[in-house]
C-alpha cells in the first residue's frame, strides 16, 4: 500500500453510457412497460363491464326462473334451466373423460415411462388438446347427432368430454410423476403388485393434483360454447333428460348477445357474470390446490 | 401376454418389475394393465377417430366439388353451390392481424414478467392477470366485443378510412363489425398463450448467459435483444405458432364480431366470415346432405390446417424443453 489515495488521479470507473445506448435503454423499458399496461387493459375492461352490467339484473329470480317469452314484462325471467343444463353436460363430459383420462395418465406415468409408445400417445393427446373446439363439436354432431337423429345433452356432453380428456390425462401424468419412486419401491418391497401399488401407494399421494386437473377441465368445459351450439342446441324449458335438446349458459349468452331485445341483452350480461364467476371460482380453487400441494 | 414394462423410472438406476408371477391376484394385475393399455390407446385414437369421422362425412362434398372447393367463391345452400375461399381468406386474415398485434404485446409482457425491471410483487400479479384472460370463456369475450370493443374501435376505423382510405386495406366504409374488429379481439385472446410460454422460455435460459453478457458490459436491453431473445427464439416461435393454432380455430368471439358476410374484400374494415364462424352458424340448420357435406369439408380443412400448425408448435416446444433438460 505505497500509493495513498491522494496521489491517485481522480479515477472514475463508472463511465456513463453513451447517449444512444442510454436512450435505447430508457426507450425500450418505456415501450415494454407501456405495452404491458395496454395488454392488461382489456382484462380490466372485460371484468368491469361484466361486473357492472351483470350485477344490475342479478337476483334470486334470475337463478331460479325459466326464460320468459319475449315481450312478457311481468313474468319472472331467468336462466335456471341453462345453469342446470350446463351442469348436466359438464357432468356427462366428466364421467366420460375422468376414467379414461386418469387411466391414460396412469399408463403414461406408471407403465410406459419413456418408451416410444408412451411418447407417441402423449404426443397424440397433446395434439388432441389443441384441436379447435368447433371441430370437436362437428365430430360429436357426426357421431351422435346424426346417429340418433336428435340434438341432445348426450352429444353436447360427449363433445365436452373429448375436450376435457387431454387436460385430465396430461395433469394426471404430471401429478403421478411427482410421487417419489421410493413409495413405489416400498410398496413393491412389501409384495404388492401393480394394481395395489398404483391405487394404494401412488394415487392417494397424487390425489390433490389429479383433482386439480379435473377441476381445470371442468372450468374449461363449463365455458365452452362452440361444441354445444349444434350438438345440444338450446331450449326454453327445463332439460328433459339426456336425449333431448338442452340449454346451456354459454349458448344462452351467444343467442341473447345478438338478440334485438334489450332485456335479452341484459340477461346475457347477467348470465356472463354467473358463468364467469363459476369458471373463475373453479379455476382459482384448482390453482390454490396445486400451489399447496407443490409446497 | 402383455410385455411387462418398467414404470417411470428415470430416477431409478435399474428397471423395476412389479409383476408377481405366482400371485392369486394375477388376473387383477392383467386386467388392470390391459385396461390401462386400452384407455391409453383409445385416448390417443380419439384424434384419428375425429379425422376419420370428419373425412367420412365430408366425402359427398369432396366427390361433388373436388379440390375446386378450395377456390370456390360462392356459398349458397339454395343453389347448392359451395366454395371455401371466403372462409379460408377470413380465417387467415383475422389470424394474421391477431398475430401482428399480439406478438409485440406478448413479448413485452414476457420480458417484463421475467426480467427484474419491476419488483417481484408487481411481476407475479401481472403474470397471473395476463394468464387469467385465457380462463375467460370466449363467448363472454365475444359479448364484450359486441357491446364494448366494436363501438370503441369505431372512431379509429373511421379515422383509418378517412385518412388512409386510398389504400385498399382501408378502402371501405366501416360499419363496426368486421375483419379488423375480429382480429383485435383474437389478439386479446391469444396474448396469454404467447406471453406465458415465452416467459417460461426466457426464465429457463441458463443464468450464465445473462451474467456473461452483463459482465462484458452489455446493458439490460442489449442483453435481452442480443442474447436472451436469440437463445430463446425456438421456444418463442413455438409459442407464436401455438397461438396461431388457437387463433385459426377460435369460434365464438370471432363469430360475434366479424359481421358474417360471405365476401372477399381487400379492406380490413369490411365484414367477412371464418371457417369456424360458418360452422357455428349453419350446422344446426343444415338439412341437405350436400350442405352438411360441404360444412364437413370446411371442418376437415380447418382440422388439417390446425393439425399442421399445432404439430409444428408442439414439436418446437418439446424440442426446446428437452434441450433445456439436457443442459
Amino acid at each position: 500500500m505505497e500509493l495513498s489515495d491522494r496521489e491517485l488521479p481522480d479515477l472514475d470507473l463508472q463511465q456513463p453510457l453513451s447517449l444512444p445506448r442510454r436512450l435505447f435503454e430508457y426507450g425500450t423499458t418505456a415501450i415494454a412497460l407501456g405495452l404491458t399496461v395496454v395488454a392488461l387493459l382489456p382484462l380490466f375492461a372485460i371484468f368491469w363491464q361484466i361486473v357492472s352490467q351483470g350485477l344490475q339484473h342479478l337476483s334470486l329470480e334470475v337463478l331460479v326462473a325459466l326464460p320468459a317469452p319475449v315481450g312478457m314484462e311481468d313474468q319472472p325471467n331467468g336462466f335456471a334451466n341453462a345453469i342446470l343444463g350446463t351442469m348436466m353436460m359438464v357432468g356427462v363430459g366428466a364421467s366420460v373423460s375422468v376414467p379414461f383420462g386418469v387411466m391414460t395418465g396412469i399408463f403414461l406415468s406408471e407403465f410406459a415411462g419413456g418408451t416410444a409408445i408412451a411418447n407417441g400417445i402423449r404426443f397424440a393427446v397433446k395434439i388432441l388438446s389443441s384441436v379447435p373446439s368447433i371441430v370437436v363439436g362437428v365430430f360429436a354432431y357426426a357421431t351422435i347427432v346424426l346417429a340418433t337423429k336428435q340434438f341432445s345433452a348426450l352429444a353436447g356432453g360427449f363433445a365436452l368430454g373429448v375436450i376435457m380428456l387431454p387436460i385430465v390425462t396430461l395433469t394426471t401424468e404430471e401429478a403421478l410423476k411427482l410421487v417419489p419412486d421410493t413409495y413405489r419401491l416400498a410398496s413393491a418391497g412389501l409384495g404388492e403388485g401393480r394394481f395395489s401399488t398404483t391405487f394404494r401407494a401412488v394415487i392417494p399421494n397424487a390425489l390433490p393434483a389429479i383433482v386439480t386437473g379435473v377441476l381445470l377441465a371442468v372450468s374449461r368445459a363449463a365455458g365452452e360454447t362452440a361444441p354445444l351450439i349444434f350438438t345440444a342446441l338450446s331450449s326454453q324449458n327445463w332439460p328433459q333428460g339426456l336425449l333431448s335438446p338442452t340449454p346451456s349458459l354459454s349458448v344462452l349468452i351467444f343467442n341473447y348477445a345478438d338478440s334485438p331485445y334489450r332485456e335479452q341483452n341484459a340477461l346475457a350480461w347477467t348470465a356472463a357474470f354467473v358463468l364467469l364467476a363459476i369458471v373463475l371460482l373453479v379455476n382459482t380453487i384448482s390453482r390454490q390446490v396445486t400451489r399447496k400441494h407443490l409446497k | 401376454m402383455i410385455p411387462s414394462r418398467s414404470p417411470a423410472s428415470e430416477t431409478l438406476s435399474h428397471p423395476l418389475d412389479l409383476t408377481q408371477p405366482d400371485s392369486k391376484t394375477r388376473w387383477l394385475e392383467t386386467a388392470f394393465v390391459l385396461l390401462a393399455w386400452g384407455c391409453a390407446l383409445l385416448s390417443a385414437g380419439t384424434l384419428f377417430w375425429i379425422a376419420r369421422v370428419v373425412y367420412q362425412d365430408a366425402r359427398p362434398a369432396i366427390a361433388e366439388f373436388g379440390l375446386e372447393f378450395l377456390w370456390g367463391r360462392e356459398w349458397s345452400s339454395t343453389r347448392e353451390v359451395f366454395g371455401a375461399l371466403p372462409f379460408v381468406y377470413g380465417t387467415l386474415v383475422t389470424s394474421a392481424i391477431a398475430l401482428l398485434l399480439a406478438v409485440p404485446f406478448g413479448l413485452a409482457v414476457a420480458i417484463v414478467t421475467s426480467e427484474t425491471i419491476l419488483p417481484q410483487w408487481v411481476r407475479s400479479p401481472v403474470a397471473f392477470l395476463i394468464e387469467l384472460i385465457a380462463a375467460i370463456p370466449s363467448v363472454i369475450i365475444g359479448l364484450w366485443g359486441i357491446f364494448v370493443l366494436v363501438p370503441f374501435l369505431m372512431p379509429l376505423q373511421r379515422w383509418l378510412h378517412e385518412t388512409l382510405g386510398w389504400i385498399p386495406l382501408f378502402g371501405s366504409e366501416p360499419f363496426g363489425p368486421g375483419l379488423l374488429a375480429a382480429g383485435v379481439l383474437l389478439a386479446i385472446m391469444i396474448l396469454p398463450t404467447i406471453a406465458a410460454i415465452s416467459r417460461d422460455v426466457l426464465l429457463a435460459i441458463p443464468p450464465e448467459l445473462r451474467s456473461a453478457s452483463r459482465s462484458l458490459g452489455a446493458t439490460r436491453w442489449e442483453t435481452i435483444v442480443r442474447t436472451l431473445l436469440p437463445a430463446g427464439s425456438a421456444g418463442i416461435i413455438g409459442a407464436i405458432v401455438l397461438a396461431l393454432g388457437r387463433a385459426l380455430g377460435e369460434t365464438m368471439a370471432v363469430t360475434m364480431v366479424i359481421g358474417n358476410a360471405v365476401r372477399i374484400s381487400p379492406s380490413l374494415l369490411d365484414s367477412g366470415y371464418t371457417i369456424p364462424a360458418i360452422l357455428a352458424n349453419q350446422f344446426a340448420e343444415a338439412l341437405k346432405p350436400i350442405h352438411i357435406g360441404a360444412l364437413m369439408y370446411l371442418a376437415l380443412i380447418l382440422f388439417g390446417l390446425t393439425l399442421v400448425v399445432n404439430v409444428i408448435a408442439v414439436v418446437l416446444v418439446q424440442w426446446v424443453s428437452r434441450r433445456a433438460i439436457v443442459r
